[in-house]
């Protein structure tokens, strides 16, 4: 095999994966604190992309500046989500949540295609043509810049959670619920807290997404599988885990692709999910249950 | 001491309410004839029937599946298989997607269960399990690929296809009176019981001396096969199947929403789920002009009910003392 | 206006009313007309909905049109009445409405858009012998199973792909015949590996080469390593099979790595359409297309254009093939005199319906499949779409080979 194919193929997953860790990393965090399995997770990602959609469409703002926008709205929506409904329901059995999430996308999903149709939308910006030459590859300039973004934020969210008093407080949480209501936390709050910054990033994944791709009502379907599997690779709760396991399923799918086919090599994913379940399922570097 | 499981309470079969349901069910396409009722009646019937599958490993050994479609597309493609390609009745398509779902039922739960996977870790790796027998359904010449297969037209009894709907109606009927005998035989049985247990606490029931692994094993392949079943009729009722038809994620969600919505663990809550199910989708269409409206309200019925009557609509016909202590149970178990 | 139907539509108002005054009370027959109705089977929710959606549209634009115009004269002015039928993008529920509106008395059914939804449920109608008007769904397999009941108007994909080859065949030989390897991508169900299929026997005997057939899964996020293998193997034409979303990512990420081609290429492209001139010019700039299309010639043709696009939607292929299908059905029932379902299939077999503004000649029906029908090589600018072949109903000549990217 040509070695500049090999080079390209590398140079492709690696950015590939940086933008399921884009959309992985929330997902990572709302299960690392909440031990919630965000079901919905597709789902919301596909309103913050409609929102990025209309807010261009309509108000003309970039994609790139509806990062001011679409970030702190998604962190208020998740907020409410979380004290309205998800918080009241979060005392039952982790299998009952993973339903409540399923029946959530179910029907987010079906709301999106009664208003805004099956078909998907594209957007076309000044940046969105632009190629930079990485080597034996041309690389769009978006995908770099959600590369770049995408490392930003898990490495941001890393110091939050390390660095800061709310990071700490997070820790204790995630870590012993009983005893941080002990120490006076106010673990509801945390909670809302935490759930808000995890679909914070997916509005930030949505404003990066929009310039290189595009958005329909089952487009949650296209990422789902693949953030559940970097977040199961790289370990529930491990934004470092986040980074790896989305470098190695993006590297995954582009080489599965090489070698056997598009088709086929789809099939990489799965397997890699499923080996990381039956042989360490707390992932890369997830804290062992 | 009162006994959390409302399911092992029960020492009792409830004669009456099997043979009413049963009359009711047998009289039906007498007293609608018309080809439009009866196909509603199969499509009603199959769902209860592959929701019943998901039940008595999902509900009844508290197993919840993502990926039980992993199954169905097996028994749907074995069935096909059989008489396409090796030539046989396509009445043998029957046992052979019952064996090709206990199978796949039986890897599945070696692998998963030994790697003590439980909770929410098993349902995600069914999913990836179906997604992967999918992927290689797309891609192998055995299943037609892409192009999915095709079953010849050919009305006649002997081919496992009926000139009138009826046939299939009584033929799913069958099906459905074996998988509510299944389940209500686990009611009662030890086997049973101690699914229960493994479903309320597997750590105690282990401490109770049950071999935890093997019983999942077990409740896995029968599912795998009721289910696999439920594919072969599939095939033959609709005569057409690919990858995306019968291995995609929609049928999993449907065999879990009619039995979460209908009750979970109980003989007749797939049934019950899958008529609420389409009664709300036809109220939809006939009141509203609105489309899809009936798939936003199923998601909104799953939440419901997970949220407020986690046993499902069961729970509306029982006393409210015995879901409390149910509830109190769970926390217990937790 | 010089329709030439428009004078004879005169004339059979003119006659009709001559008959319903000799028949006596022109009350009595009034009250004798009676209904037809047509059941529409169309994805309308689900993912498909957009597709759906325009084919309801057609359809009904075409009852009311008929209507409007005095409904089905032979029939004593006998309206036309839509029943609504979704089938929420899958067959199961495709099948529960056929069943729904056979109840409801439907005389014929107009569906279903995608070919998974068409088998079953025409085999669910051919148990009524009511007739099925496919208006799309391209599947061979509809027609090739020996239905009585089953007509469709628009070509399969076998005609096409055949079509396709030869005009593919003739801009290529008007540009000296630059085009001699070829690349396939194909999406993995029936559409594509069908097509793929089809084109790889068929190419060959135009003189074009295959040098590769890549296959993708639905969804594909990616096509960065496709376009790259392409480069590599530098084919004169890439010819694509797949749906909306794929097809987008992947012209847009041959465009951006500046992939040079003589040709672009899709059959049943699932992308090509307004909607990717409206928002990619850049990209859909120079992409040809063999697909379904109506006659740009055809005055009438161009004037429910720019009605529909008036209304603010898209004139889209499925307007008017579920368009045409009503009219096709609104003449066998004129022939017939009835809407009896026996009476009408003969009807529909004998038919030579021409006032269809496509691009095909007048209808004859071979075991149901219109052989006069046929598709059309379309060629994006970036504000619009034309056709380029066949040159009886092209308006301009196609660009091939397309400028390259440096």
């Amino acid at each position: 095999m040509d070695i500049t194919i090999l080079a390209a193929a590398t140079i492709n997953g690696l950015l590939l994966g940086g933008i399921y860790t884009l959309v992985a990393c929330g997902l990572t965090l709302i299960y690392g604190v909440l031990h919630i399995i965000n079901f919905a997770h597709g789902s919301m990602l596909m309103l913050a992309m409609f929102g990025v959609y209309y807010l261009l469409m309509v108000f003309k703002v970039d994609p790139y500046i509806s990062l001011f926008i679409m970030v702190p709205v998604m962190y208020g929506f998740g907020y409410v989500l979380y004290k309205g409904v998800i918080g009241r329901l979060s005392n039952s059995k982790d299998e009952n949540i993973l339903l409540i999430t399923l029946g959530l996308s179910i029907f987010l999903e079906n709301v999106a295609l009664m208003l805004f149709k099956g078909d998907s939308r594209t957007i076309s910006v000044s940046y969105s043509d632009i190629m930079v030459e990485l080597g034996p590859t041309l690389v769009p300039m978006p995908k770099l810049i959600s590369f770049g973004v995408s490392m930003l934020l898990c490495i941001g969210l890393g110091l939050l959670i390390q660095k800061t008093d709310l990071g700490k407080s997070i820790r204790a949480v995630a870590k012993e619920r009983v005893g941080a209501r002990l120490v006076g936390i106010d673990v509801d709050k945390i909670f809302a807290i935490s759930y808000g910054i995890g679909l914070a990033t997916l509005g930030a994944a949505a404003c990066l997404l929009m310039p290189i791709f595009y958005v329909s009502p089952t487009i949650g379907h296209v990422f789902v599988l693949v953030a559940f599997t970097v977040v199961v690779l790289g370990g529930m709760g491990s934004f470092l885990g986040a980074v790896v396991g989305g470098l190695i399923v993006g590297l995954t799918e582009s080489f599965g692709g090489l070698f056997l086919g598009e088709s086929l090599g789809q099939i990489g994913i799965s397997l890699i999910f499923i080996l990381i379940l039956l042989l360490k399922p707390s992932g890369l570097f997830g804290a062992s249950r | 001491m009162n006994t959390p499981s409302t399911a092992v309470l029960h020492r009792t079969v409830n004669w009456k309410l099997h043979i009413a349901v049963l009359a009711v069910a047998i009289a039906f396409p007498f007293v609608f004839p018309s080809s439009f009722m009866v196909n509603f009646g199969v499509l009603a019937l199959f769902y209860a029937f592959i929701g019943q599958s998901w039940n008595i490993s999902g509900g009844f050994a508290g197993q919840l599946s993502f990926g039980h479609v992993a199954f169905f597309g097996v028994g749907a493609y074995a069935s096909a298989i059989v008489q396409m390609r090796w030539g046989f009745s396509p009445w043998m398509g029957l046992p052979a997607s019952a064996i090709a779902g206990a199978v796949v039922g039986l890897i599945i739960a070696v692998l998963s269960f030994r790697a003590g996977l439980k909770g929410s870790y098993f349902a995600l790796i069914t999913l990836a399990f179906a997604e992967v027998l999918r992927i290689l359904s797309n891609s192998v010449d055995l299943t037609g690929g892409g192009l999915g297969m095709l079953i010849p037209l050919k009305r006649s009894a002997a081919n496992f296809q009926f000139e009138e709907r009826a046939g299939f109606y009584f033929v799913i009927l069958v099906l459905t009176v074996l998988s509510i005998a299944c389940a209500e035989w686990l009611r009662h049985s030890r086997f049973g019981a101690r699914l229960a247990a493994i479903r309320e606490n597997e750590d105690a029931a282990k401490a109770l001396g049950i071999d935890v692994f093997t019983e999942k094993v077990k409740i896995m392949l029968l599912s795998g096969a009721m289910c696999g079943v439920g594919g072969c009729f599939f095939s033959q009722y609709f005569l057409y199947i690919d990858p995306t038809i019968v291995f995609g994620v929609d049928k999993s969600v449907e065999m879990l929403l009619v039995s979460m919505i209908g009750g979970a663990g109980t003989v007749y809550g797939p049934l019950i789920g899958s008529l609420l199910l389409a009664f709300v989708s036809d109220i939809t269409r006939v009141l509203t002009q609105i489309q899809g409206l009936s798939l936003v309200l199923y998601g909104a019925l799953l939440v419901i009910i997970i949220a407020y009557l986690p046993n499902g609509l069961v729970d509306l016909f029982k006393s409210k003392s015995k879901s409390k202590t149910k509830r109190i149970a769970d926390d217990v178990a937790r | 206006m010089t329709n030439p139907t428009h004078f004879s539509r005169r004339r059979l108002i003119q006659a009709g009313a001559a008959a319903s005054a000799a028949l006596g009370a022109p009350g009595l027959l009034l009250a004798q007309a009676r209904t037809v109705k047509i059941g529409l089977v169309h994805p309308v929710s689900g993912g498909l909905s957009y597709s759906g959606g325009q084919s309801r549209m057609g359809a009904q634009l075409a009852i009311d049109e008929i209507n409007a115009a005095g409904g089905i004269r032979s029939m004593g002015g006998a309206k036309l009445e839509a029943l609504l039928g979704d089938s929420q993008s899958r067959p199961e529920v495709g099948v529960s409405e056929v069943e729904r509106m056979q109840q409801e008395g439907v005389s014929a059914y107009v569906g279903c858009f995608a070919s998974a939804i068409a088998l079953a449920a025409t085999q669910a109608a051919a148990k009524y012998n009511t007739p099925f008007l496919i208006d799309v769904g391209v599947s061979d397999l509809i027609v090739d199973r020996g239905l009585k009941n089953v007509f469709r108007l628009a070509p399969g994909f076998g005609k096409c792909v055949d079509e396709a080859i030869v005009g593919l065949d003739e801009v290529n030989k008007t540009a000296r015949g630059i085009a001699k390897k070829v690349v396939l991508v194909h999406e993995e169900s029936e559409f594509g590996t069908g097509t793929a299929k089809l084109l790889a026997s068929k190419l060959p005997t135009i003189g074009v080469e295959v040098a590769d057939v890549i296959k993708h899964a639905n969804p594909t996020r990616d096509f960065t390593n496709v376009a790259l293998r392409i480069k590599t193997l530098r084919p004169d034409l890439v010819i694509m099979s797949n749906y909306q979303n794929e097809y987008v990512l992947m012209a847009r990420t041959l465009h951006q790595q500046k992939v040079d081609l003589a040709g672009m290429f899709s059959v049943l492209g699932g992308g090509f359409n307004y909607k990717l001139v409206k928002e990619q010019p850049d990209v859909a700039q120079y992409m040809m297309d063999f697909n379904h299309w109506y006659n740009p010639r055809n005055s009438k043709a161009v004037d429910m254009k720019k009605r529909v696009e008036a209304k603010g939607d898209l004139f889209t292929f499925e307007v008017y093939c579920s368009y045409n299908s009503i009219k096709l059905y609104a003449d066998a029932l004129q022939r017939a005199g009835t809407s009896d379902k026996e009476k009408v299939i003969s009807a529909l077999e004998t038919s030579t319906w021409s006032d269809h503004f496509m691009p095909y000649g007048p209808t004859k029906f071979v075991n149901g499949q219109n052989t006069g029908g046929r598709a059309a090589l379309l060629q994006a600018t970036k504000t619009d779409i034309d056709v380029v072949w066949p040159n009886e109903f092209a308006a301009v000549k196609p660009v091939f080979p397309r400028p390259k990217y440096n």
